[in-house]
């Protein structure tokens, strides 16, 4: 379009909004009669998820074509990036709930149910025989006896992994800029399977807590962290993995300029983003 | 610059401005902010009555000891739904519906940053609000244990746990969308000369205000999830037989809850600051510090949060650590009150309708603010905790603060939107009603609070019924009055007292803001082409 570096680009008539509300209200509802026993429970689920699967195709698809026939104008970028931007401030401040948690019940609360500080009394009365050492299912021993995962096999591998995957992901972004579509491709493939292999590591591990090891999510505040946090973070590595797909999808079709490539930059921070929780992870989880 | 529009990427051919669809069809797919801020301000003033009739039932109960109209589970319900529609359904959505309204304008965007995110974050406000509301005709009832949902007494609550749980992230996800748009507009959308320190303050508020929901919402949705998971998948956060802690929660909840509190009332102030000066005549006194003022009250409220658990058993450090911290909320609150004071001091003033809603949020907001000051004091809060003094404290802090302001701007801007003047007499009658009501309601529960009546009880003891009688019947008095807004408001709609208004509207006001130098009511696309001026008062 001729005009589009001057104007700011209104969109009319939005539909993929409502169908992507329909699609989560549908998947939670679902849920939620799943979890209280409905039989219709898991029926709901899939169709909410599959309604969610083809509005995000839709609405990646829509934004797609009108970045690529020239519509968003640099205002237009400006305000996407600051809504990814913004978006990953939400997502940290969601996951140093769960830190914050293991931090509080590390230093604060198993402590305190050790008689630390004035709750000598409330140990002696409540449970005399409890030792408060970390890692710990509490002093109802809540799940049974387990081992704690350790941090120098899968995890260190997987510390690598994403940690390379970083790299090769950059190694793109700078093949893009320097307009040389294969290594943006070839540097996308890495990261992608890059991303997989890790959620493929982690699968196995959690294999081996579930079979081997007796660490369940059940296992007292131990597993409640362990579970939550990595499983979190797993999760996130799977959206970030898809999406840095759609990116490369994308680039294969040959989409992207090295000045207009929003798509990329977005993908691209949410993997480090991604990367720089799972650091946390490795320290505070795995290390500590 | 100029407006594009296009429909729905297929046919986007030229560059003058689309009305709106036809049909109902125009409400649901709709990226116009104006339409968009429409939406939002119906749906909350819908669910200002929903929880308005809860809030009548519990009165209804307490007019007098004994049991009367409904079991105490039900009575439980009310209090834990009232506030969970009036928070989340009633007082945000109006705000997030002003700022969709107003901040493109205020600022000169042609709409706002991100029109289709803006479209998905209503529907996911309604979504939410729609499950919330479904716990009520469930088995075991909806919540009953308060909305701030503490464990271990919210998971015994029946088959409404999950949906509730599954509310609060709906509409967690809603309000973060919704502020990053604000955000995003407000940074990237302005004028070229309307720098940061020439915004409106009510685009101040809302920049932070923005940065606040952001911030917090998802601290709110971690925190219900561990209670999912607690319930439903064996996990032990909150939990001590398993190494948890249930005061977890209400540290993770408080650290999300205060912030959420200045959610309601930064904007509030926001909307103070653009009225005082317009009917004092005089530009707002003290604009930078009113600016830094609101950036301070933020910053503490991400630090403050354990004075909402003196009682909960915490080490005296803390006590101490957050009862001083708290105590300094009193400071930039204080330069806030005194520079609408200062506005109004030797101004040129009238007393229409939104100014006197205006002028009461200053008073009654100042008693809020004092009896938050006398809580904040650790040893003083042992007596406090829990009682109806809490309840009248906030309810101070919201009703005649952030309602009023509400009210303020709806009475305010509605001759904007609509192009017609609402009915002055009535909407005084409004005013004084609901303004002398609202005293009667609250006020004797700051009585009762000292006298050790405790919250969220549908029985007391006999020497508590007077004033919860008194109190009874303001609320009664309050609750009708409102109707008579609903009244303005459609009145207003269909031609109100037939005087055609102007584009400023009131005396001078293009002085003050954008908005007033558009047409009223404002044509369907505004500033397509940025304005190259800003209004004088502006500093």
């Amino acid at each position: 379009m001729s005009t589009s570096n001057t104007t700011y680009y209104i969109p009319h008539r939005a539909t993929w909004p409502v169908l992507a509300t329909a699609g989560l209200l549908t998947t939670l509802v679902g849920f939620a009669n799943y979890l209280n026993g409905s039989s219709i429970g898991s029926t709901l689920m899939i169709a909410g998820l599959a309604i969610l699967v083809v509005m995000l195709a839709g609405w990646f698809t829509l934004q797609a074509t009108e970045s690529e026939s020239g519509m968003y104008n640099h205002g237009v970028g400006v305000s996407y990036r600051m809504g990814m931007m913004w978006f990953i401030f939400s997502e940290i401040m969601f996951f140093a709930v769960f830190f914050g948690t293991l931090w509080y019940t590390r230093n604060l609360s198993v402590p305190w149910l050790g008689g630390e500080g004035a709750k000598l009394a409330t140990k002696e009365i409540l449970w005399p025989a409890f030792n408060a050492v970390w890692p710990t299912n509490g002093p109802a021993n809540v799940g049974g006896h387990f081992e704690p995962m350790g941090a120098f096999g899968l995890p260190l591998l997987n510390t690598l992994l994403l940690l390379t995957s970083g790299v090769t992901c950059t190694w793109a972004h700078h093949g893009l800029i320097a307009k040389n579509r294969k290594q943006l491709i070839q540097g996308l493939i890495a990261t992608v399977a890059l991303g997989f292999a890790f959620v493929l590591c982690q699968a196995f591990e959690y294999h081996e807590a579930y079979t081997e090891m007796g660490l369940t999510l059940g296992s007292g505040i131990y597993g409640s962290t362990f579970f939550m946090l990595t499983g979190f973070h797993g999760f996130h590595v799977c959206v970030g993995a898809i999406i840095l797909s759609v990116v490369l999808f994308r680039s294969a079709k040959g989409h992207f300029t090295p000045e207009n490539h929003f798509a990329f930059e977005a993908a691209a921070w949410y993997w480090h983003f991604v990367d720089v929780v799972w650091l946390g992870l490795f320290i505070f989880v795995y290390l500590m | 610059m100029s407006v594009v529009t296009a429909e729905h990427g297929h046919d986007h051919h030229d560059d003058h401005a689309h009305g709106p669809e036809k049909g109902w069809l125009r409400w649901i797919v709709t990226t116009n902010h104006k339409d968009i801020g429409t939406l939002y301000l119906f749906f909350a003033l819908a669910m200002f009555f929903v929880g308005g009739t809860m809030a009548m039932i519990i009165r209804a109960e307490l007019f007098e000891p004994g049991m009367q109209f409904v079991d105490p589970k039900f009575f439980n319900s009310m209090t834990t739904m009232h506030a969970l529609v009036m928070i989340f359904g009633a007082v945000m959505p109006a705000f997030v519906g002003l700022a969709n309204w107003m901040v493109p304008m205020m600022i000169g965007a042609p709409d706002m940053a991100l029109p289709r995110m803006n479209n998905m974050s209503f529907w996911l406000l309604v979504a939410g609000i729609l499950l919330l509301a479904s716990t009520l005709f469930m088995e075991g009832g909806a919540p009953a244990g308060g909305w701030t949902l503490y464990p271990p007494l919210v998971l015994q609550t029946g088959k409404a746990l999950p949906f509730a749980i599954f509310s609060v992230h709906l509409l967690g996800i809603s309000s973060i969308l919704g502020a990053i748009n604000i955000v995003a507009t407000i940074l990237n959308m302005r004028a070229p000369a309307m720098s940061l320190m020439k915004m409106p303050m009510f685009v101040w508020t809302w920049l932070i205000t923005g940065f606040l929901l952001i911030a917090i919402m998802p601290v709110f949705a971690g925190a219900v999830t561990m209670l999912l998971t607690d319930k439903f998948f064996h996990t032990s956060f909150f939990d001590a037989a398993g190494g948890g802690d249930p005061v977890l929660y209400q540290h993770i909840f408080w650290f999300f809850g205060h912030p959420e509190v200045y959610v309601m009332i930064l904007p509030t102030f926001g909307v103070a600051s653009t009225i005082i000066p317009v009917f004092a005549r005089k530009p707002l006194f003290g604009y930078s510090s009113m600016v830094y003022a609101t950036a301070a009250i933020a910053f503490l409220a991400f630090v403050v949060w354990a004075h909402h658990m003196f009682t909960v058993g915490m080490p005296i450090s803390g006590e101490l650590y957050f009862m001083y911290a708290t105590m300094l909320i009193a400071v930039p609150t204080g330069v806030k009150i005194f520079n609408w004071t200062a506005t109004m001091w030797k101004g040129a003033m009238t007393f229409e309708t939104p100014m006197l809603f205006s002028i009461a949020f200053v008073v009654l907001f100042t008693l809020g603010g004092f009896t938050g000051l006398m809580m904040s004091i650790a040893p003083a809060d042992f007596q406090y905790h829990d009682t109806y003094f809490i309840v009248a404290h906030f309810h101070y802090t919201l009703v005649p603060a952030s309602i009023f302001m509400l009210m303020g701007a709806g009475y305010y801007w509605l001759p904007k939107w609509t192009g017609h003047m609402y009915n002055e007499k009535v909407g005084q009658l409004h005013f004084w009603l609901s303004a002398i009501s609202v005293n009667i309601l609250f006020f004797p529960q700051h009585f009762l609070g000292l006298a050790g009546m405790p919250r969220r009880i549908p029985d007391y003891a006999i020497q508590f019924s007077d004033w919860n009688m008194i109190s009874s019947i303001g609320g009664f008095i309050f609750g009708a009055s409102q109707l008579l807004f609903l009244w303005v408001v459609i009145d207003t709609i269909k031609g109100g007292t037939g005087e055609k208004v102007t584009d400023e509207v009131w005396e001078d006001a293009h002085k003050h803001g954008l908005e007033w130098t558009l047409p009223s009511p404002v044509p369907y696309h505004t500033f397509s082409t940025p304005p190259t001026m800003i209004p004088s008062d502006h500093r």
